[in-house]
């Protein structure tokens, strides 16, 4: 087994979405503890509502009220909860057709056991203390014996309607970046830089990805490169970005690491900032606990020849 | 139409990690098999498709880095979709078609060791509706599986019946991750146990199409695609009656498939009960050789195991084990969406 490296990695990203008409009277609705439905041409109630009919692809809005109580139509026991799942005691996924309604909603029910859930029973929604307009807003499904709900004509509008919802996303990886670039993150840590050649093109590509992306092969030697290198190209930069501290304007730079084929980017420092050229020699500066150069400096050489680098740019 | 062929064909063993393995670590003994099973330099292929998702392994742009394997610079003429590699077939078909190419490389690659698989899965549904419960893919299948329970369309024992069936096949498959005598197990969700859902790991698959007498040049017996089509359901699973699926049902018939019997049958039923399903819509027969490969319950590296169907039905045509073979993929929850590919070998000249 290689010596491969791995790092926890979190994705996680807030995403926010606008709503269409009847969506937002939906989402709203639960947040009043009002669930609506809407009406298809062959009157058939759609809950949740949608805003095209999935049959005919017409345009769907007339909304009305349905029942909080409903019938499970199929449901599934879940003896271990996920994270982010509505409950964090084991519970049943159901489907529930409201009373009212003609199609079934996706939720979960509270229930002590699989053996106290089936098919056809009689389920109402338990309301979330704190609702924001969100399908969340029904906490879960709970067991309920009493009467079948009478739901009640709708207009779908409500003061202060919903129109976004933000739904956090979080997924949770082990990563691992295989076998090169394990290699060059290791080499960087000694502050060596190690690129790959490929077998059959002779290229040396640093960073490594494994692949000769000209020749698709598997690249396996490794080459130290650098540390000293040349500007191939370069701009300036004028905007600071946020939670960086360097001051602007400074200079961001391709390196073509001596025998390296391909430049890596990095930023210039020790010169002033309208001074770096095209064919400048520089060499990497290490700084503190840092994993990959903080910069770049100029080492005094003569500059490269334009036509020893000009395959690089 | 033009007169397309599978004529290659590789997968990877599917295992359980990889972990030394980037994504093109994984693709590349596929592309290399397939193009040496042909022949080719990829520089000879007309048209590159793939199709993967950069959710499972959280690696950002594995797409284009994966394009590293196929020797994609200078520029070549490619595309990706972010579905299963069947429907990175399908387009690469429909390109054959138009006649801007005669060959084609389709691949497709998972890699689900790094992350859970049944998380990431909830990020493809309704992000309004239901999105925000986190209703897993072992779930939804087990909502499915609980209708055709209650429907009397199978039991338990049933289900059980079906894994075993399938693992017992995959036992000549060596690319198989799970395969011989395995347990039922506990209920992962209830009616469905782990012995009746899919293993996590990884894996890749590439084909090469070719049309006409390409094929025939590139391959002994290609396997013709005689019909391919695909259709999807209503997105809201609660509008669907989960017990049958009528999109599988016109795919088949817009693909031919019930014009002539079929020999072979490569189903994409990631769990038990989607098998069920998947039989009925297409009314089986009980003779027919359904998943001889062991199927997606012997491995399924998500976004391959669909093309996978197609190649191991096409592989089957092309050592002369079948005439006529119906291929079949899926993608989404509770198979919302369905792919029906049907794949004949030429009859043997006189
Ligand atoms: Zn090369």
């Amino acid at each position: 087994m290689p010596d491969v490296l791995s790092a926890p990695l979190v994705v996680e990203f807030p995403f926010t979405r606008s709503l269409g008409p009847v969506q937002s009277a939906f989402l709203t609705g639960l947040r009043e503890r009002t669930v609506l439905g809407v009406r298809t041409a062959d009157g058939r109630v759609l809950v949740p509502p949608v805003e095209y009919d999935p049959v005919t692809a017409e345009e769907l809005r007339e909304l009305t009220e349905v029942a909080a109580t409903g019938t499970v139509t199929t449901w599934a026991w879940n003896p271990a909860p996920r994270r982010d799942q509505p409950l964090a005691t084991p519970f049943a996924w159901v489907l529930v057709k409201l009373d009212g309604a003609g199609t079934a909603l996706l939720h979960v029910l509270d229930a002590p056991g699989p053996g106290a859930v089936h098919t056809g029973m009689r389920v109402r929604i338990r309301w979330s203390p704190e609702r924001t307009g969100a399908i969340t807003d029904i906490a879960c499904f709970e067991p309920y014996e009493g009467e079948v709900g009478q739901p009640s004509p709708h207009n779908g509008e409500f003061a202060d309607p919903v129109t976004g919802v933000v739904t956090p996303a979080r997924l949770d990886y082990t990563y691992t970046p295989g076998r090169a670039q394990s290699a060059y993150l290791k080499a960087l840590s000694e502050q060596r830089t190690v690129g790959e050649r490929c077998p059959s093109c002779r290229k040396v590509y640093v960073p490594p990805r494994g692949a000769c992306p000209t020749c698709g092969v598997a690249t396996a030697e490794q080459v130290e490169v650098g540390p000293r290198g040349t500007v191939t190209t370069y701009c300036i930069v004028n905007i600071k970005a946020k939670n960086l501290d360097i001051e602007v304007p400074y200079v961001y730079a391709h390196i073509a690491l001596d025998g390296a084929d391909l430049a890596l980017h990095g930023r210039i420092g020790g010169i002033p900032y309208d001074q770096v050229r095209m064919g400048l020699r520089v060499e990497p500066v290490w700084t503190g606990e840092g994993r990959h150069p903080d910069h770049y400096r100029p080492t005094g050489e003569p500059d490269a020849d334009y036509d020893v680098y000009k395959e690089l740019l | 139409m033009r007169d397309v062929a599978i004529v290659a064909f590789a997968q990877t063993d599917h295992l359980r990690r990889t972990d030394e393995l980037s994504e093109v670590d994984l693709l590349m003994p596929v592309l290399h098999q397939v193009l040496g099973a042909t022949s080719l330099k990829a520089s000879d292929i007309g048209f590159t498709c793939s199709g993967s998702s950069d959710y499972l392994a959280g690696r950002a742009f594995s797409f284009t880095m994966a394009l590293d394997g196929v020797g994609a610079h200078p520029p070549i003429s490619e595309s990706h979709v972010e579905m299963d590699g069947a429907w990175a077939l399908y387009e690469a078909w429909v390109k054959l078609q138009t006649g801007e190419a005669d060959t084609a490389l389709v691949y497709a690659y998972g890699k689900s060791s790094p992350g859970e698989v049944r998380d990431v899965l909830t990020r493809q549904l309704d992000p309004y509706y239901v999105g925000p419960l986190w209703p897993d893919s072992v779930a939804l299948a087990a909502l499915q599986a609980q209708a055709l329970i209650d429907a009397g369309h199978t039991d338990e024992a049933a289900l059980a019946a079906i894994a075993d069936r399938s693992r017992a096949a995959a036992a000549d498959n060596p690319h198989a991750q799970l395969s011989g005598s395995v347990p039922a197990g506990d209920y992962l969700v209830q009616p469905l146990r782990t012995g009746d859902c899919p293993p996590v790991g990884d894996g890749a698959a590439a084909v090469i199409l070719a049309a006409g007498d390409t094929a025939r040049a590139l391959c002994t017996r290609p396997a013709w695609i005689r019909g391919i089509d695909h259709r999807i359901e209503a997105h809201s699973l609660g509008v669907r009656d989960l017990t049958d699926s009528p999109s599988t049902r016109l795919a088949a018939e817009r693909a031919g498939a019930f014009e002539g019997p079929v020999d072979t049958v490569e189903l994409h039923a990631p769990f038990t009960s989607q098998e069920v399903v998947l039989r009925r819509a297409l009314g089986l027969d009980a003779g027919v050789s359904v998943n001889p490969s062991g199927g997606a319950l012997a491995a399924n590296p998500v976004m391959a195991a669909g093309l996978i169907r197609l190649g191991e039905a096409a592989a089957r045509i092309q050592r002369g084990e079948s005439d006529r073979a119906l291929a079949h993929a899926t993608s989404g929850p509770c198979l919302q969406q369905n792919l029906v590919a049907v794949l004949e070998g030429e009859a043997a000249h006189a």
